[in-house]
């Protein structure tokens, strides 16, 4: 059942030949930990960078280029700025659950990021219930949001919490929905098969027209999922000043900042892995060469990274009525229609493979 | 070794945010005064409580979401055996889904989508 070993596996097997089996699997579980908080702080700080010069050259301008090779090195630089900030807060706020927010929201993403297959065998879990589990993880990261702007005893927090609860829940349903559609392609949850199923063809071709549309509309609610523009209600810098981390200063700032990116990279992910066939290359043409999977599953990831980017400087901010009747009166039925129609091809076996 | 590796990102996670904190607390310079512990409105002094009832569109939206995304659960395990089911499995959803649909109708008639 289990197709591709993971990445802890691999590091135990190792481990084992020179140490006692218990010290192997702790040693096997602190290296994958290690490794996946550096992805995780790597990928944080330069698609921070990414976002800035893309902003940038979307708007005729530069960007940061000084410090470092083009700028390289400007969010590291940036980075350390803010640890030696102080953490200020304010009297008025719930002590406990102000502190606790950040918690929520970088775990879950850390927890989301470990799931995805980078390459064969490259994963640090792989779970049968692989897609449920993503979308169990990402309503979990709400909840660091709703506490953060209500602990802080702040009007425009607290709106921006509010506005943040209403606007995730309503697009995780399609979230949910379109890759439903995609699962019933694949008949199975777990992402190494997923994979699998995609050597006769990525999910959007053997899907063809239900497919491109439950893309569509998972692209949307994506970027609605991850608050930013131009479904960016919750921060919306010019009525709510920072939105729900109006109150959170230095570190805890970051922790906020680097979420709202790292998730951005998690929906891409989602999308590589459902739709465009993951760390499988084109037409098969480096199957023989396993570790080029990383480069091809970060450049479909960074593709559509870029694309999330584009719509921020395309549209302008919705209305919070216009934010949630787009969901529930447009999106939410043309899902329910479009996940029948998948079943219809499925069931008549109209499906394109290779 | 698999699923247990869940544990170590909670544990990673933890440990993160725990030690940025601790770092920052020991490297960041430090100033204290009255009005830098007040929350922020405007620059102006707060006024009146924030904690008071809310606007009630956000619950009425919770509680539709709370049924669509009960549906959603239900949905997963029929879409991961469809293949083996064929035209049961379909005309089957299709009757639920259609229910689910009225009830999203009903809703819909009855206001609860609009936001004023």
């Amino acid at each position: 059942m289990n197709i591709a070993l993971n990445i802890t596996q691999t590091f135990q097997d190792w481990l084992v030949g020179f140490m006692p089996e218990g010290a192997a699997s702790i040693t096997a579980m602190v290296i994958v930990a290690v490794i996946y908080l550096m992805i995780f702080a790597v990928a944080g700080l330069y698609l921070v960078l990414l976002e800035r010069r893309v902003a940038a050259w979307f708007q005729l301008r530069l960007g940061p280029n000084r410090v470092g090779f083009q700028g390289l090195l400007q969010t590291m630089a940036d980075a350390l700025k803010l640890v030696s900030k102080e953490l200020t807060g304010t009297d008025r706020a719930d002590k406990f659950l102000y502190n606790l927010a950040p918690y929520f929201v970088i775990i879950t993403s850390l927890m989301a990021l470990g799931i995805f297959p980078f390459t064969q065998g490259f994963q640090a879990f792989d779970i049968n219930i692989g897609i449920f589990f993503l979308i169990a993880i990402s309503s979990i990261g709400v909840i660091g949001i709703l506490l953060a702007g209500w602990s802080s005893n702040n009007k425009f927090a607290l709106i921006g919490a509010m506005r943040s609860g209403v606007q995730t829940i309503s697009y995780e349903l399609s979230i949910g929905l379109s890759l439903l559609t995609m699962v019933l392609l694949t008949g199975s949850l777990q992402l190494s098969e997923i994979v699998e199923t995609q050597k006769h063809g990525w999910l959007i071709v053997q899907g063809h027209v239900p497919a491109i549309i439950a893309f569509m509309i998972y692209m949307i609610a994506g970027t609605a999922e991850t608050n930013r523009a131009p479904f960016d209600m919750v921060e919306a810098e010019s009525e709510l000043g920072a939105g729900f981390h109006t109150e959170y200063s230095g570190m805890k700032f970051a922790y906020f900042f680097l979420a709202e990116f790292i998730n951005m990279f998690i929906i891409a992910c989602i999308a590589t892995t459902v739709f465009f066939g993951a760390w499988l290359s084109p037409f098969g043409i480096t199957e023989s060469l396993p570790w080029l999977g990383v480069f091809w599953f970060l450049l479909k990831a960074l593709i559509l990274v870029f694309l999330m980017m584009w719509f921020r400087w395309t549209f302008p901010r919705l209305r919070i009525d216009q934010l949630l009747s787009l969901e529930w009166k447009y999106l939410l039925p043309i899902n329910l229609i479009n996940i029948m129609l998948m079943a219809f091809l499925v069931w008549q076996k109209l499906t394109i493979q290779f | 070794m698999g699923s247990e590796a869940i544990i170590v990102f909670l544990i990673a996670g933890i440990v993160l945010v725990a030690g940025a904190n601790f770092l920052s607390n020991l490297i960041s310079h430090k100033s204290d005064n009255v009005q830098k512990r007040e929350p922020y409105e405007s620059g102006m002094t707060t006024i009146g409580p924030t904690w008071v009832q809310f606007k009630v569109g956000y619950y009425l939206f919770a509680i539709l979401f709370l049924v669509f995304d009960v549906e959603v659960a239900f949905l997963v395990p029929w879409a991961v055996v469809f293949k083996d089911f064929g035209a049961v499995g379909f005309i089957e959803i299709l009757l639920f889904l259609f229910i689910l649909g009225l009830g999203l109708l009903y809703a819909w008639k009855k206001g609860a989508l609009k936001w004023e």
